[in-house]
């Protein structure tokens, strides 16, 4: 094992700085607005920032410990999200060994393809073998009852919650000239943006929203959040550039992209919620929801981001 | 609780004697102690079971929980999402048939559990399942009950209930009676499937209801199995 890069260091340091702040502001809201805990908006903002302390912990240990450590944190993201979104599909008796098979088989094996960098295998390996091969067990159980909803759940679960979130550890993988040692970073980079741009999104929401952007998918997004969130994380990117083998500019870019695809995610996977008729994914995470509400604009943003950086940086 | 001496399990079946002596020896109820805590915390990794109170409040009143039936893990996870006081002085009704079948069943019914075994047969049965129920909530017990009286396997979200509810419910008119949904369980693990799937359990506590005293059989027993029907989450029943 190398030793972690000396940036990884400062980039915590600074995060640590960041919620002390968070944490500082906490506590003098508490005292004003919520002396005895009554403050809905001030008690979720609370527990949200101690929730931030441990995700924030949880990221610091796994990049000191490396590709193992941030490819067990990923896939134990994974399995996460997917329990909570399988949760919410219609699966059948018939389809339990195809559920069993996404768990356990198809989880597993696609982290374990990043892990060894079978970049060939595990670009396709869920949207083509995953696809064909699951529809084939539950259809040899003989359920035909909403057979085409319940495979199209069943895969759309695994692309999102697994695929997709795969892309974040295959980071790892790419080999940038002049950039060796250093990928840890690239995910600290992404990860420090969609959360910035959805902090920000909250923040500057909650003090200038008015024009909602989608009413009926999130009551809680607006134009004006919208604007000042992407702004602020694009320049939080760019401001960043130093952890990453892109100029300041083109950090600016890649950060724009990353809130774009987000914020889009988050919209998609909101439509998703009103759909099944719940508010939140799941109640993994104090006062933020289940992962997928944190997780939802990562999704998105991950695949995308992996393959503008490989296209134009990667020699792989 | 039950005794040191694990006589219950000895007279279970003939090879019983040694394992329930040894059990005697290092402490039945040490080791009872330690398999709960060991199903608890494998329910909740298969399930991230959660506890929903929408109704009532996890307060220490003696209460019949009374629950949709689809899995045998059912009761597991009322029994994991109660806190510990609660826990200890609720106990399951189940069926005799199934929990003295083998010597572990039997321990982990007598023991772990401490359930309140009753004989869902009525030509064989020596006892009244109501009475027996009614003693337990005279010795201080919460009662875990499922009213529908079998797994149901049914597209139907409820089966009718049986009239144990009714008879209890006439029996000891002051005791809390809790709708409790149990949502999900019958995915993880389907009835003849042997691996689980782990999808996430919620257990929706509802609020306490009593019978009237002019009230019907038929009349009450629609308004308990309402009550509990009205817990399913998002009116999405299993």
């Amino acid at each position: 094992m190398t030793p972690p890069d000396p940036d990884l260091w400062r980039l915590f340091l600074g995060l640590g700085l960041v919620l002390l702040i968070a944490s500082g502001t906490g506590a003098v809201l508490t005292r004003l607005y919520s002396p005895d805990g009554g403050n809905a908006v001030v008690e979720n903002l609370t527990a949200r920032v101690r929730a931030w302390w441990v995700m924030v912990a949880l990221m610091a240990v796994a990049m000191v410990a490396g590709k193992a450590g941030i490819t067990i944190l990923f896939a134990l993201c994974s399995f996460a999200a997917l329990r909570e979104f399988i949760t919410l599909t219609d699966t059948r008796r018939a389809d339990h060994w195809a559920v069993a098979a996404a768990f356990f088989v198809v989880m597993p094996v696609q982290f374990w393809l990043v892990w060894i960098d079978w970049i060939g295998l595990y670009s396709v390996f869920v949207p083509v073998y995953a696809f064909l091969f699951l529809p084939i067990i539950s259809a040899l159980h003989g359920d035909t009852d909403r057979f085409l909803i319940r495979i199209a759940e069943l895969q759309w679960a695994l692309m999102v919650c697994v695929f997709c979130l795969s892309h974040v550890p295959a980071l790892l993988s790419l080999l940038i000239p002049g950039y060796e040692g250093r990928n840890v970073l690239l995910i600290a980079f992404l990860v420090i943006v969609v959360q910035t741009s959805d902090v920000m999104q909250y923040v500057w929401g909650k003090l200038l929203g008015r024009t909602r952007i989608a009413p009926q998918l999130s009551p809680s997004k607006t134009w004006e959040g919208f604007a000042g969130g992407a702004a602020t994380a694009t320049l939080v990117g760019a401001g960043l550039w130093w952890i990453t083998p892109f100029t300041p500019l083109q950090a600016a870019g890649m950060a724009l992209a990353i809130v774009l695809m987000g914020f889009f995610g988050g919209l998609v996977m909101s439509a998703i919620k009103r759909d099944r008729g719940v508010k939140d994914w799941g109640a993994t995470i104090p006062g933020h929801g289940g992962l997928i509400d944190r997780l939802d604009s990562v999704l998105f943003s991950a695949p995308v981001f992996f393959h503008v950086t490989r296209f134009y940086w990667s020699l792989t | 609780m039950v005794g040191p001496e694990g006589g219950g399990t000895a007279a279970a079946a003939g090879t019983a004697g040694n394992v329930a002596s040894s059990f005697g020896q290092i402490g039945t109820g040490a080791l009872a102690g330690f398999v709960a805590q060991a199903i608890r915390l494998f329910a909740r990794a298969v399930t991230a079971v959660r506890a929903i109170w929408a109704g009532s409040e996890p307060e220490l009143r003696q209460r019949v929980y009374f629950a949709n039936h689809t899995s045998n893990g059912d009761f597991v996870l009322i029994w994991t999402v109660l806190p510990d006081r609660l826990r200890a002085m609720t106990r399951p009704v189940a069926a005799s048939d199934y929990w003295l079948k083998t010597t572990l069943r039997a321990f982990i019914g007598r023991e772990v559990f401490n359930a309140v075994l009753i004989d869902r047969n009525p030509e064989t049965r020596t006892e009244d399942p109501v009475e027996q129920m009614v003693r337990a909530l005279d010795d201080g017990s919460s009662l875990i009950l499922f009213p529908e009286g079998r797994r149901n396997m049914d597209e139907a979200p409820l089966l009718p209930f049986k009239s144990g509810l009714y008879h209890l419910a006439r029996t000891r008119p002051r005791v809390d009676l809790v709708p409790v949904w149990i949502a999900n369980l019958n995915r993880v693990m389907p009835k003849g499937e042997v691996v689980p799937v782990p999808l996430i359990c919620t257990v929706t506590f509802g609020a306490a209801l009593h019978i009237d005293p002019g009230e019907a059989k038929e009349a009450f027993l629609a308004r308990a199995s309402a009550a509990l029907l009205a817990l399913a989450p998002n009116g999405r029943p299993a």
